[in-house]
């Protein structure tokens, strides 16, 4: 009898509905779109009026003119060897950052000044940080260099730390029990702990600074960018093509090396 | 002679509630003894602020000396700890190896304070401390698994790779919170073994936590019992009757005394073992 017997108010207050919050999330995320239409300044209708000319443009990049390949490989190349060392200057400073950001290693009046320069460091995209460099040093690849290496410093560091917190404090307890000093328990304890993923996220930053070593050339730190905002400034979309599969092809390749290490490392 | 470890009026509390009251013991060099007492009663407390790992209530007067030498006293760590923990060894009950470096790395861990910093951070050991900890890894019997990673080893050789680091520690007094309790049969036996040879060819002082009560009688001379963070009895293991112990603890005494005695089961056994290969080596290098 109790089974067939109506539910109590009570009971049919836990059931899932769809409730006027959910209602209310779509509303208010409908209702930004509204409002960012004219600041983004939102033009379909010349999608559908101007898709001649677009048809006309797409086609002007093909076929892709490959004609300077030469050059275009060297300045992939001087990319790639961007992207290793504003990595490499990066992964050597987020090891001391990454731990000294880390609440389980430092107290708080070490961790959170660090931490709040590395938001800073992280905030500011790497185009700005190349602008900037390259006002100071000079146009080129260092540019590219120095920016890279810090919005990635900024970027691993934190991440570092994260991983730095998310280990088993025991293993670390067993090295302090024999007199081991703070560097030893770190060196012991924390490091070996980190290090896959340590490893792993250096590699995704790598991949990552690929693609940004790529655009950095732009504003003129070096790089294949340079030739890329060259050919577009000068309306040559055959060799925009072709550049921009070189680009494609390249961090295509890097992503899967990359990944594959990855998965082996770990 | 000057007792190994020295504990005086010893509390401590987590927020409101004791973990540990007024403790006071001395534990004579030489000695094997089991600390026992229901879970919650505060052995591992205990244990760990003998190794400084924790420290006493501030506004207290605990004091605690070990080998002599100050560990804390009144909340505060002695300037010397590291010096300290040298001379003590600890066994802890889930062993806290690195699982990602090898068995024999671990064990130079024991190391770390003979050797100069930068060659400690660098794990730059010479081909004479390196045999050291081959040699406490072979007494332990675990000669063969010295490059392995310690994760991939059973709960029962990681146990003897921890006990080989505090013999490379050349450790005075070994504190080993409940060593056998994640540990299966024949594993358990082989670690209270060990920790009993140490006791008698190194002379090291032992304190062993033990959650059942037979166990202790088996190996130790002398037992503390403690309960909600009070010695309620301090002498000589044989003495710990069930009626003793229901005395002691009353309704929780079943905790301590019901478990199965998985050690005596292969008492069997122990007779046909061989025994540990001598130690003399290990004490002269
Ligand atoms: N870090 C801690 N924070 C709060 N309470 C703790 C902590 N460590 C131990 N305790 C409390 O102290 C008491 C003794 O614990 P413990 O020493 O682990 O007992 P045992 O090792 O005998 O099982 C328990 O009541 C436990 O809850
Ligand atoms: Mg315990």
């Amino acid at each position: 009898m109790a089974a067939t017997a109506p539910l109590p108010l009570a009971a049919t207050a836990n059931l899932p509905k769809t409730s006027w919050s959910t209602l209310l999330v779509w509303g208010a995320v409908l209702g930004l779109l509204a409002l960012s239409w004219q600041g983004a300044d939102m033009r379909p209708a010349d999608l559908v009026r101007d898709s001649g000319n677009m048809a006309k443009y797409a086609a002007d990049f093909f076929p892709p003119n490959f004609a300077n390949w030469q050059l275009y490989l060297k300045e992939m190349l001087v990319t790639l060897q961007i992207a290793l060392w504003g990595t490499a200057l990066a992964v050597l400073c987020s090891i001391p950052l990454g731990l000294l950001a880390a609440s389980n290693i430092t107290p708080w009046w070490i961790h959170q000044p660090v931490r709040r320069v590395m938001d800073a460091f992280r905030a500011i995209n790497e185009m700005v940080f190349a602008m900037l460099f390259v006002v100071a040093v000079g146009l080129g690849p260092f540019a590219g260099v120095l920016a890279l290496w810090i919005h990635t410093t900024g970027t691993l560091a934190k991440l570092f730390s994260e991983a730095v917190e998310a280990i088993d404090p025991q293993p670390v307890e067993g090295i302090r029990a024999t007199g081991a000093q703070k560097l030893e328990e770190i060196v012991y304890g924390v490091i070996p702990q980190v290090m896959p993923l340590w490893v792993s996220y250096t590699l995704y930053r790598f991949e990552a600074n690929v693609r940004s070593a790529s655009v950095v050339g732009m504003v003129g730190a070096g790089g294949i960018g340079v030739v890329l905002w060259e050919i577009i400034r000068g309306f040559y979309y055959a060799e925009t093509a072709a550049v921009l599969l070189i680009i494609i092809v390249t961090v295509t390749l890097i992503d899967f090396a990359s990944g594959r290490l990855r998965r082996t490392l770990i | 002679m000057q007792p190994a470890i020295r504990v005086t009026e010893l509390l401590k509390s987590f927020g409101p509630s004791r973990a540990l009251d007024r403790v006071t013991l001395e534990i004579m060099p030489g000695e094997m003894v089991a600390l026992i007492g229901a879970s919650g009663s505060g052995k591992s407390t205990l244990l760990r602020h003998l190794a400084g790992l924790v420290l006493a209530d501030r506004d207290s007067r605990s004091e605690i000396e070990v080998n002599g030498q100050l560990v804390q006293k009144s909340g505060r760590l002695a300037a010397n700890i590291r010096e300290v923990r040298e001379s003590i060894g600890f066994v802890f009950q889930q062993f806290n190896l690195v699982g990602r470096l090898p068995v024999i790395t671990n064990v130079m861990a024991g190391m770390l304070t003979r050797v100069p910093l930068w060659r400690s951070l660098t794990r730059w050991f010479h081909a004479s401390e390196y045999s050291q900890g081959l040699e406490a890894l072979a007494r332990v019997g675990m000669a063969e698994r010295a490059a392995q990673r310690a994760s991939t080893l059973s709960g029962g050789q990681q146990q003897r790779a921890a006990i080989a680091r505090t013999l490379v520690q050349r450790a005075k007094v070994v504190l080993a919170d409940e060593p056998i309790a994640s540990l299966d049969p024949e594993s358990s036996r082989r670690v209270m073994d060990i920790l009993s040879t140490i006791n008698r060819e190194d002379h090291c002082t032992v304190v062993v936590s033990l959650h059942q009560v037979n166990v202790a009688i088996k190996y130790c001379p002398r037992t503390i019992a403690l309960r909600r963070g009070q010695v309620v009895f301090d002498g000589p293991s044989e003495r710990l009757t069930p009626a003793m112990l229901r005395e002691l603890y009353g309704a929780e005494a079943d905790e301590i005394l019901d478990l199965p005695d998985h050690i005596s089961l292969l008492q069997d056994r122990r007779d046909n073992v061989a025994p540990l290969p001598s130690i003399q080596a290990a004490q002269a290098g």
